[in-house]
């Protein structure tokens, strides 16, 4: 059936990996690499247009209106980043700490952090957004049960509360993850190492900082990596809870909306506009690229090799 | 050290223990309560009347009323949502399982000149998130005249889960000893055959924990049916959720029943199957 054993099994080989090559090629890299060639050319709708080298980049790092939402979406990821570091991989961390002892009850503690992990960006948006409500959101009714009503707001209405309320919704949506990647790094340390420590110190700070912390360094590379892309790619949950105009008066907005409403347009007003939109995707992504490579490899430097 | 000092720092060590492991268990099970407590409220509010929702939040509900419950089976298409996400994410599924592990039993199992660089051409689509090149994705699904189906989006999943999947099975496959395959082939066996009877069935357990890893991000995917769907009876069930929590804005109970109902299913299969889940879902980031 094959002819010569020789190219037979050639054959097979080719059999076994051009499909899935092919449709890498041209539903992955083709597009992306698609996107960078949009980026130069004007745009009509979805007819393209004239060669305009930069000019869809210039206008949107340094033409009016454009510049001023461009810095102002970029400063509001680079808050979320921070903020979520702090938030996520920060309590991520102490819990895998505190799950890692494997005290009674730790199984089901382990299940329950994971639990909201599995569940659709779509259902956390909303229940925030109705926990959140100002009059009927359950925050604020128990606020006001307790007596603290002087402290019920309009959490998503309030432009200096609102990127933060969706900052801690994605927290809790999300905090699992790093929880057990940084848990299985610890589980990973071998007993030995730790036997030694209990030896030579009782203080559980010298050990989480001087042994456990570097030692799980390969979990944090991961950890802090990929919430450096997901915030910057960050689009979902502010989608649902403050709609595409990031509302309220673009305190919420982020470089995941913006470039939504300039590619695609949006009800109040803006047409889609492929030429500028790709050119913000080349933008965001040449920036994810550059730093995530950079962060990447810093961080692996300072991974210990046992 | 005198035997009765060793007896007392052993007593301030135990003492020092209990404390730090009772504040250990304090943490936790005030995190596992911030976990649970808006899930459960959303469970109770799905069978509670506006009224309750406003005025006994936390009270327990009536768990015989089921009317929101029954307002979103007839009243919306919930029921055709689910189903199209079941079409959707088993398809991709199937079609993800069965490419990336024919690449990555090339990959793994044979030598051939451009082994490294197949397997570095599949590892560059991990880092690289698609939805930044949803407009030439977009302009490519209506050129192929896909745009507004299913189809376009089993694509899409597929894409996006390819390279995922072929990092973990060609790793698993390597591990793989060699002397079934090479007792097999001195009997005459084909390389096909090789392949389906002897290697398959010992690739199972790497197969479901790059199913899992899929499983969830495609079934809770909404960025790219709300690019490429726009009809009703073709909507998932994120997409088709964010329809009808526009549509029912002032019955509270039967919003918080439509947000149960979509999240039941995937809390149920986690709850039964959670290691494998937990296993799967951090798979690619826990070497």
């Amino acid at each position: 059936m094959f002819g010569s054993p020789l190219t037979g099994r050639r054959l097979w080989i080719a059999a076994l990996i051009v499909p899935p090559l092919a449709f890498v090629a041209l539903f992955v890299v083709y597009p992306i690499l698609s996107a960078f060639a949009y980026a130069f050319f004007e745009w009509k709708g979805l007819a393209r247009g004239e060669f305009v080298w930069f000019a869809n980049f210039h206008k949107v790092l340094f033409q009016e209106p454009y510049a001023t939402w461009t810095i102002n979406a970029f400063l509001h990821n680079v808050f979320v980043f921070f903020a979520l570091m702090v938030l996520q991989n920060g309590i991520g961390f102490v819990l895998a700490y505190c799950l890692w002892r494997e005290l009674p009850g730790a199984r089901f503690h382990r299940i329950a952090v994971f639990l909201p992990v599995v569940l659709s960006t779509i259902i956390v948006g909303f229940l925030f957004k109705l926990f959140l409500h100002p009059i009927f959101g359950v925050v604020n009714i128990s606020l006001r049960a307790v007596g603290l009503g002087g402290l019920a707001m309009p959490w998503l209405g309030d432009d200096s509360t609102a990127l933060m309320a969706l900052i801690i919704a994605n927290a809790w949506h999300m905090v699992g993850f790093p929880t057990l990647v940084f848990l299985a790094g610890m589980q990973r340390i071998p007993g030995e190492i730790l036997d030694a420590v209990r030896m030579e110190t009782q203080s559980e700070w010298v050990k989480v900082s001087k042994i456990v912390w570097p030692l799980v360094a390969p979990s944090a590379t991961v950890v802090f990596t990929l919430l450096f892309v997901g915030a910057f790619n960050w689009f979902e949950l502010p989608y649902v809870m403050a709609g595409l105009d990031g509302s309220p008066h673009g305190a919420t907005d982020v470089l995941g909306l913006y470039f939504y409403r300039t590619a695609f347009g949006n009800q109040s007003g803006g047409a889609q506009d492929f030429g500028t939109g790709s050119a913000l995707a080349v933008l965001i992504f040449l920036f994810i690229a550059v730093v995530a490579g950079f962060l990447t490899m810093y961080l692996r430097k300072r991974e210990i090799q046992l | 050290m005198s035997a009765s000092a060793m007896a007392y720092s052993d007593r301030s060590g135990m003492i020092g223990r209990l404390g730090r492991d009772g504040l250990i268990q304090i943490i936790l099970i005030a995190n596992t309560f911030i976990m649970l407590a808006p899930i459960v409220l959303m469970i109770f509010s799905a069978f509670k009347t506006n009224t309750e929702i406003f005025q006994t939040p936390f009270a327990l509900p009536d768990f015989t009323n089921l009317s929101n419950i029954a307002k979103i089976w007839t009243e919306t298409n919930f029921l055709r949502y689910l189903i199209n996400s079941a079409i959707v994410t088993g398809t991709s599924l199937l079609l993800i399982l069965t490419l990336g592990t024919m690449a990555a039993y090339a990959i793994a199992r044979y030598q051939f000149t451009g082994s490294g660089f197949v397997l570095m051409f599949f590892i560059a689509g991990l880092t690289l998130p698609l939805k930044l090149a949803i407009i030439p994705l977009f302009v490519l699904m209506r050129d192929l005249g896909v745009l507004n189906t299913q189809a376009a989006l089993v694509i899409i999943y597929v894409a996006m889960g390819l390279p995922t999947t072929v990092f973990i099975m060609t790793g698993f496959i390597r591990t793989l000893p060699n002397e079934l395959e090479d007792a097999a082939r001195m009997d005459g066996a084909s390389e096909a055959r090789i392949m389906w009877s002897i290697m398959l069935p010992l690739v199972r357990p790497a197969m479901v924990i790059a199913g899992i890893q899929n499983v969830v991000p495609i079934w809770n995917d909404f960025f790219f049916p709300l690019i490429f769907i726009q009809s009703d009876h073709l909507k998932t069930l994120p997409q088709g959720l964010t329809t009808f929590m526009g549509e029912y804005t002032t019955d509270w109970g039967v919003l918080f029943a439509g947000l149960t109902l979509s999240a039941a299913p995937i809390i149920l299969i986690y709850i039964i199957l959670s290691r494998q889940f937990i296993n799967g879902m951090t798979a690619g980031a826990v070497k």
